[in-house]
């Protein structure tokens, strides 16, 4: 297992596939804090607990002004079909080509499975990594860690 | 781990003994198919026990994906304003299979509720923010996923079966217990 980047690091830029059809650059949200959540694969049971949370808790993020995204290296299509299933309103980006080559960035990627860690990154308003976390691969981590990263953006004055 | 961040308080439907020593809290769904699997195993745990244990049900209804649970738990809230969350509780839950909006209109015609009142409330959406401040307690206290036991506010990792919870809850009794 690698080291995921650690908080203070700059996060890395990215451009993936987000439908079919739409790119989505990291760039794109800066302004905003944003919560990336790398995880292995749709459809596993634990990833589908994992998403389906966030997407129950996604008006607390945004009460912190914050975005989430979802990133596993499955293709756009699964994506589309996962989310549709589970009524995911928020982006799950597709890490596909070259495969997992942005979690690698983040040194978030299991060479040996072929698949994304589960881990969680916080970016401030500036687009530094503010709080990461690596959970166990089968573990749903829950969003505890991240409304508390979140408060703790805002109390840092991230308002203003 | 995270423990339990909200203690339990007066908004809390209790059942068992008030002050028992020892408290064990639910985060359930009334959609969840593990959340109807362990409503008997609660229920005889509770029976094994009696006043020696106070138990909490609070909601956290993924409501994306169980269209009813929402609703579900609403209808438990109203029916708690009119002391009858338990039973209310119960008949959901043993109904689970078939749960609806016009079954729960008819379960709270059973219970001698007003389904005119409730009908109101729903629309009113009177105890939303109720099963709402449950939910994100249960998010601020680590639930992912129900159901989510905690046993004097640390999370039971256990099995959910009648010896495996009656095990770990005699621990606590035993641990409870004032040493001479």
């Amino acid at each position: 297992m690698g080291q995921i980047l650690t908080a203070g690091t700059r996060a890395p830029e990215f451009t993936l596939r987000v439908t079919p059809d739409q790119d989505l650059s990291l760039s794109d949200l800066r302004g905003s804090p944003i919560i990336l959540a790398f995880y292995p694969a749709d459809w596993s049971p634990v990833c589908g607990d994992q998403m389906t949370l966030y997407n129950e808790i996604r008006p607390e993020f945004q009460k912190h002004g914050a975005e989430i995204l979802g990133i596993s290296v499955d293709g756009v299509w699964c994506h589309q079909a996962f989310a549709r299933h589970n009524r995911i309103h928020f982006p799950l980006l597709a890490d596909f080509e070259p495969k997992g080559g942005v979690a690698k960035r983040y040194g978030a990627y299991r060479e040996g499975d072929g698949v994304c860690e589960r881990a969680l990154f916080i970016l401030d308003r500036a687009g530094v990594i503010a709080w990461a976390y690596l959970s166990p691969i089968a573990v749903n981590p829950g969003a505890d860690g991240i409304l508390d990263a979140l408060e703790n953006l805002s109390n840092r004055g991230e308002k203003q | 781990m995270t423990g339990l961040r909200v203690p339990v308080g007066p908004s809390d439907h209790i059942r068992g003994g008030r002050d028992a020593p020892t408290t064990l809290v639910e985060y359930g769904d009334y959609e969840c198919p593990h959340c109807g699997a362990a409503y008997p195993v609660v229920e005889a745990v509770l029976g094994h026990f009696g006043e020696r244990l106070r138990f909490v049900y609070r909601h956290f209804p993924l409501s994306e994906i169980h269209p009813h649970a929402e609703t579900a738990a609403e209808v438990a809230e109203f029916a708690g304003a009119h002391d009858e969350f338990w039973a209310m509780h119960g008949l959901i839950f043993e109904n689970q299979d078939r749960l609806s909006t016009p079954l729960l209109f008819r379960l709270a015609w059973a219970l001698g509720l007003s389904q005119t009142s409730l009908r109101e409330a729903l629309q009113r959406r009177v105890y939303a923010a109720k099963v709402r401040a449950d939910f994100i307690g249960g998010v601020r206290s680590g639930v992912n996923g129900t159901p989510t036991f905690f046993l004097d506010g640390r999370r039971y990792e256990g099995l959910i079966d009648h010896a495996a919870l009656v095990a770990a809850i005699d621990t606590r009794l035993a641990e409870r217990q004032p040493h001479p």
